[in-house]
């Protein structure tokens, strides 16, 4: 009777007793299980159901993964491997044959992109020449480290701020990368925007910023018509540097796609931007043709606009006008962007409170500024998810360039399933590349978390 | 004393189109209007220009032309002899087809795993977040090629169902038939039938059977909608509220019902006859796979559209509901599924847009929808593609603009009434 309170009540206990373990099944895996796995007859039922249908789909998939067939050359070798090892289902043989994916991944890669060393003075042709070290895969592989490096001071807060300079030359060193060519070009179109800036510091600081902008877009479109063609081609003669060039024809394969995903996601943006702003404005004319463009991209599928790229552009281009498909295709994908683009940052721009843009007016900034400083902050964030979405969409949509009979991974994929050696492979083939499509755009869904949660700053 | 004097009035300066507010936003407009009128001007220039060195006149003549191709899933009757016309809309009709049957499929499978994916129970929401995931983040197009290329390389072949022991089997007691050419499923017969209709110059033929059983069950549905209203006038005056179920399902069902046994119902099942199936109704499998791939890419979409759409709604929704004494079923229909159809619908529709533009992608199987027919064959055949683009592309914004003028109607007759 130590413990209870023997003077005054009988019953009543005077010192505490110790804290005792919740009992084994509340607690742990069991506790857990019991929580959210069987908590009441229906439920146990859901969860036996989905272990079972688990089961299933595993016991199908894993021995089909697991199967040695990574050195085959033919679908027909996979299948005596498959034999040999007596691995006989009912529909023939079962297991996957991975031989397709050792004997054309390169290509999934890299399309037609030359396998071998490849040098400015030797034509490219069907045979291995040049005398180059490195076979040209590194020329997009590089590409894609460096974008990767131009990329990181956009995305992440740790990279140095200094790393922002070599993001603004890279639009112009991914182009000459890829397609080769003398180094004048790309550097004449850098020299275009250069001339813009300094005509518009110029001419905005003696005169008006308006008369600055429109004098800088004049310069610099004379630049571009008419003088760099001149002034590149001179350079060119004197001191020819530059690498080999690649024709549009032998581009494929991701590389493909990242080039068109790339290009279009990051032009669309800037382009979206001014597109949303010319929808909200008051200006009834520039509303208009805004309103009518985005309905225009918005009500069509992108099929159509990829058959104007491949058809109709050159009709509508001045005779004689004959530029590369990538290009057209790269500038529909743009434009088709930029219309999603615009409606996510109008919803953003709607979703800022009234009293947003009064403060800004209030504190006496102009137009620019007030988006600049206030409202184009906030709504970006807004729309962070929106505009993620719309960039994974453009980047799956760039499939869709194997209809107009670009060799992206889908296009390479009913070539590989023409092929006698392959015919008939249509797991192994899909699988590889719906895993690196899913890769891509899975990391740019959680990127986008990861933004969300970065940029938070009400108090949760 | 001091004097007011106005503020001298300011004469007109050219400098003040670009310097005073009050001008430079009609300058600004009227600079931007010219230049959009340049570059229209231009492009037109310069396609008349093209189109006269390429000796293609813009003519719509060649729609009237023998189209001399055939279409090998269609909703009318069409041979090789027909019109470009008549080969592009029934490319549409199929477009509407495969459209309608995605929304339907991706609608039901979006909202099960949308509500799955807020189970309790942790594997169910796992499972379903694998599934929306998987197809989230791969492109449509692929699910569709991929499809296809399964039913062609897995599914048997119509030969494989004939003999004594055959390797397959037709599903469903019989009547049902898979292979890797499409699916063969009964079809609807009558016996007693009142055939057919010509409209627009017999050029279409519609089944009266069907608009007879339309109209019955239309009206069947408004008579047990009137049968509701009653309901409800009378509970508001006795607050009794009268059993209507049976009743108001018997006026549904029974109608038509009876007036299909009067047309004499009946299935037709395929059969295998020779080589291939005979009878029934034949889906062929780039169909099926279309279909299948853009319901499921589609419901991915819807589910997560779902899922916010019920997370939208507050607990103290459901518990005010409660509070007041309403069921657990009434306070879904009369309290959170009100409020949350006003999250889910609008971009439920622009989902529907989306399938149905995605929809074009057909072109990658071979089934002939409007891009197919009017943008693919016959543009290769005619050479005109100024024109069969343009008016392809006409078509799919009368679709989308429909579409959207239907969804900004719902939008506006559900939004919140504010300040």
């Amino acid at each position: 009777m130590s413990g209870t309170h023997a003077h005054t009540v009988a019953y009543v206990r005077e010192s505490m007793l110790p804290e005792q373990a919740p009992p084994a099944t509340e607690v742990g895996i069991i506790g857990w299980g019991k929580a959210n796995l069987f908590s009441g007859w229906f439920n146990s039922i859901v969860t036996i159901l989905s272990l079972a249908a688990i089961y299933l789909i595993l016991a199908a998939i894993l021995p089909w993964i697991f199967s040695p067939t990574w050195n085959a050359t033919s679908l027909n070798e996979c299948r005596e491997i498959l034999a040999g090892l007596g691995r006989e289902g009912e529909h023939g043989v079962s297991g996957a044959c991975w031989g397709v994916i050792r004997d054309r991944w390169l290509q999934l890669m890299f399309g037609f992109y030359p396998p071998y060393p490849i040098t400015p003075d030797v034509n490219i042709g069907e045979a291995p020449v040049g005398s180059g070290v490195w076979p040209a895969y590194f020329r997009p592989i590089l590409t894609f480290v460096l974008l990767i490096v131009a990329l990181a001071p956009v995305l992440f807060e740790h990279p140095p701020r200094k790393l922002l300079y070599f993001t603004a030359i890279y639009p112009f060193l991914m182009p000459w990368l890829l397609w080769g060519g003398t180094i004048w070009s790309p550097l004449s179109v850098l020299a275009g925007f250069v001339i813009a800036f300094l005509v518009f510091r110029f001419v905005s600081t003696s005169y008006s910023s308006l008369l600055g902008i429109i004098l800088a877009v004049v310069a610099a479109l004379v630049w571009w018509m008419v003088l760099s063609g001149y002034v590149v081609d001179a350079l060119d003669s004197i001191l020819p540097v530059g690498i080999a060039s690649v024709d549009s024809r032998s581009f494929g394969g991701f590389m493909l796609s990242i080039t068109i995903g790339v290009v279009a996601i990051g032009c669309s943006l800037p382009i979206g931007i001014v597109l949303a702003l010319g929808r909200q404005s008051d200006l009834l004319i520039v509303k208009a043709l805004c309103v009518g463009f985005i309905e225009f991209i918005r009500g069509v599928p992108l099929i159509t606009l990829l058959f104007v790229a491949s058809v109709l552009l050159n009709i509508f281009l001045p005779p004689g006008t004959n530029f590369d498909i990538i290009l057209r295709v790269i500038i529909m994908v743009t434009l088709f962007a930029s219309a999603y683009m615009a409606e996510v940052i109008r919803g953003g721009l709607a979703a800022l409170p009234k009293g947003q843009y009064e403060a800004a007016d209030a504190l006496g900034l102009d137009y620019w500024k007030s988006q600049q400083l206030v409202i184009m902050p906030q709504a970006l964030k807004i729309s962070i998810p929106g505009i993620v979405s719309t960039f994974i969409g453009v980047f799956k949509d760039t499939t869709l360039v194997s209809i107009i009979g670009l060799l992206d991974p889908l296009g390479l994929s009913n070539a590989i399933r023409a092929d006698a050696a392959w015919n008939g492979i249509v797991w192994e083939i899909y699988g590889f590349i719906a895993l690196l499509f899913f890769v891509f755009c899975f990391s740019m869904s959680r990127y986008s978390m990861y933004l969300e949660r970065r940029l938070q700053t009400d108090h949760r | 004393m001091t004097t007011i004097t106005d503020p001298q009035r300011e004469t007109f300066r050219l400098g003040m189109l670009i310097y005073d507010t009050r001008y430079r936003s009609m300058t600004i407009q009227v600079v931007a209007l010219i230049a959009f009128l340049i570059l229209i001007g231009w492009l037109i220039s310069n396609t008349a220009q093209n189109l006269a060195d390429l000796g293609k006149e813009p003519s719509f003549r060649f729609l009237w032309e023998p189209a001399g191709y055939d279409i090998n899933q269609r909703l009318l009757d069409y041979n090789s002899q027909d019109t470009h016309l008549r080969a592009a809309v029934l490319g549409l009709l199929n477009t509407l087809l495969v459209a309608v049957m995605g929304c339907i499929t991706a609608t039901i499978l979006g909202v099960i795993i949308g509500v799955l994916r807020l189970s309790p129970n942790w594997l169910v929401g796992r499972l379903m977040t694998v599934y929306v995931e998987m197809f989230r983040n791969v492109p449509v197009l692929l699910w569709i090629v991929f499809i296809m290329a399964i039913t062609i390389e897995t599914l048997p072949q119509p030969r494989d169902f004939r003999g004594e022991d055959a390797a397959a089997t037709m599903k469903v007691f019989d009547s049902v038939a898979i292979t890797n050419r499409g699916l063969y499923i009964p079809e609807p017969l009558f016996s007693r039938g009142l055939g057919d209709v010509e409209v627009a110059g017999n050029r279409f033929e519609i089944s009266l059977d069907l608009i007879l059983l339309l109209v019955v069950f239309g009206a069947s549905l408004y008579a047990s909608a009137q049968v509701k209203h009653r309901a409800d006038r009378i509970q508001e005056q006795t607050g009794v509220r009268p059993k209507t179920f049976w009743k108001r399902s018997a006026i549904v069902v029974l109608p038509t019902v009876f007036t299909l046994a009067i047309l004499g119902f009946h299935l037709g099942y395929p059969a295998l006859k020779g080589f291939n199936f005979q009878g029934g109704i034949y889906m062929r499998n780039s169909l099926i796979a279309l279909w299948l791939a853009l319901s499921l890419y589609t419901a991915a979409f819807i589910a997560e559209i779902v899922r916010a759409g019920i997370m939208a709604i507050s607990k103290g929704q459901t518990e005010a509901a409660s509070a007041l004494g309403l069921r657990p079923k009434r306070v879904m229909s009369l309290v959170i599924l009100p409020q949350a159809l006003r999250v889910i619908i609008p971009p439920l529709i622009s989902n529907y847009l989306n399938l149905t533009k995605n929809s074009s992608l057909a072109i990658a199987v071979g089934y002939m929808d409007l891009t197919g027919t009017l943008m693919g064959i016959t543009l290769n055949q005619t050479g005109r593609e100024l024109e069969t683009v343009l008016m392809g592309m006409l078509v799919y914004l009368i679709i989308s603009l429909s579409i959207s003028a239907v969804m900004n109607w719902y939008n506006n007759r559900v939004k919140l009434v504010e300040r």
